[in-house]
């Protein structure tokens, strides 16, 4: 599994990257969190409201600071 | 409307600090208890009710609306959709290439990118609640001109040769952007309100109490002698002081409204207010990246002029 945090390096972008690296933690997956600040990337999945979740290349959700639960529901679907 | 917050600021100032009604320190006192209760208050609701509007407009959706329109029409439209369209620095990038990739006219992004940060809900619940409901309209409506006037400039010049080359490059992905439940939508809601306040009340606090030193210790008419209507530099002064306040606006709008009721003009103070929202160093670094040095140039000019008019026109007529 791959979650990438999608977002040009704001405290908010901090944030989330945190909060996703606690969600993967406590639910004990096998994943790899990953930072993606380039824009060119960021824009190839389409998203123009930073930061956003990516799960296996799905946008999960963008533009505001998920929480570690909202992300546990990202990575449950 | 606003009754039971003077009630309560009569409560504490008089019953429970036991002040005495007419001195300096009262007057100021009773102010800053006044209003930063009402200005909370507004905040909380307000911002609450406006991040329900926006989670109905996230800037991938906005984009939808703005393509294949009339130009005139489109100009309008993106001014408006500024407004509610969830807005922070850091998403200013990816909005702009969003928008250029579309096929959006640059002019009509501009008009975007004015309005957005320059009419936020902040900046309007502050007016509402310290000036009244007649300024925040005329900031609103003059705002709103303003980025359209501005963009359209910029639609004029033809700059896209100065945005810079890889813009056009990226290719943009369709997200399919989830649809949010009720739920959702509150809980974005309440965490937008958090987000903002826990980053503006320090500033929203001492702008309230700086202003009830004003208040309660400056000279009526004071501002009137050196920037009243009859001072010609009085509106461009104002926007070159209000570019590096950028990131106090919440904190700046309470010392204008003490400043204003010691005699600084309307015009001036509006343009004062709209430079401080409207243009910071922070937003022209972080667009720079997507931007040569002669769009940000023309795009600060164009702006501060705009404003300058605004500025001259009420005080003018005022």
């Amino acid at each position: 599994m791959k979650v990438e945090i999608l977002g040009p390096g704001c405290p908010r972008c901090e944030n989330l990257l945190e909060n996703a690296q606690k969600a993967v933690e406590e639910l004990g997956l096998d994943a790899e969190v990953v930072k993606v600040t380039e824009m060119g990337k960021i824009m190839a999945y389409g998203v123009m409201s930073p930061p956003a979740v990516v799960v296996d290349g799905k946008v999960k959700g963008t533009g505001r600071l998920f929480s570690v639960e909202e992300i546990k529901r990202f990575l449950k679907e | 409307m606003f009754r039971v917050f003077t009630i309560l600021a009569d409560m504490i100032t008089y019953r429970l600090l036991g002040l005495e009604p007419g001195s300096h320190l009262t007057e100021s006192v009773h102010f800053f208890v006044e209003d930063s209760a009402k200005i909370f208050f507004l905040l909380v609701t307000i911002i609450f009710f406006v991040a329900l509007v926006r989670s109905f407009f996230p800037p991938e959706r906005t984009r939808k609306f703005l393509e294949n329109k009339n130009l005139f029409v489109a100009h309008v439209l993106a001014a408006l959709l500024g407004v509610v369209t969830p807005f922070c620095t850091c998403s200013a990038c990816p909005l702009f290439i969003g928008f250029v990739e579309a096929g959006i006219p640059l002019g009509v992004t501009f008009s975007f990118l004015i309005s957005s940060p320059m009419v936020n809900e902040v900046a309007l619940v502050l007016l509402f609640g310290l000036f009244g409901w007649y300024i925040a309209a005329i900031y609103l409506i003059t705002g709103l001109l303003v980025a359209i006037f501005a963009g359209m400039v910029i639609g004029w010049l033809n700059m896209e040769p100065y945005v810079a080359d890889y813009v056009w490059e990226i290719r943009m992905g369709q997200a399919e952007i989830p649809d949010m439940t009720w739920q959702e939508r509150l809980e974005y809601a309440k965490s937008y309100v958090k987000d903002i306040l826990s980053k503006i009340w320090p500033y929203v606090l001492g702008g309230i109490a700086i202003g009830a030193l004003v208040h309660g210790y400056v000279p009526q008419d004071f501002l009137l002698r050196y920037a009243g209507p009859d001072n010609p530099f009085a509106v461009p002064v104002a926007v070159i002081l209000g570019v590096p306040l950028y990131s106090n606006a919440a904190g700046v709008i309470p010392i204008v409204q003490a400043l204003m009721a010691k005699g600084l003009p309307l015009g001036t103070t509006l343009a004062f207010m709209m430079a401080v929202t409207a243009l910071s160093f922070p937003e022209m670094v972080i667009l720079s990246q997507v931007l040569k040095r002669e769009l940000i140039i023309t795009f600060v000019a164009i702006v501060s002029i705009s404003i300058i008019i605004v500025g001259y026109v009420f005080n003018f007529l005022v």
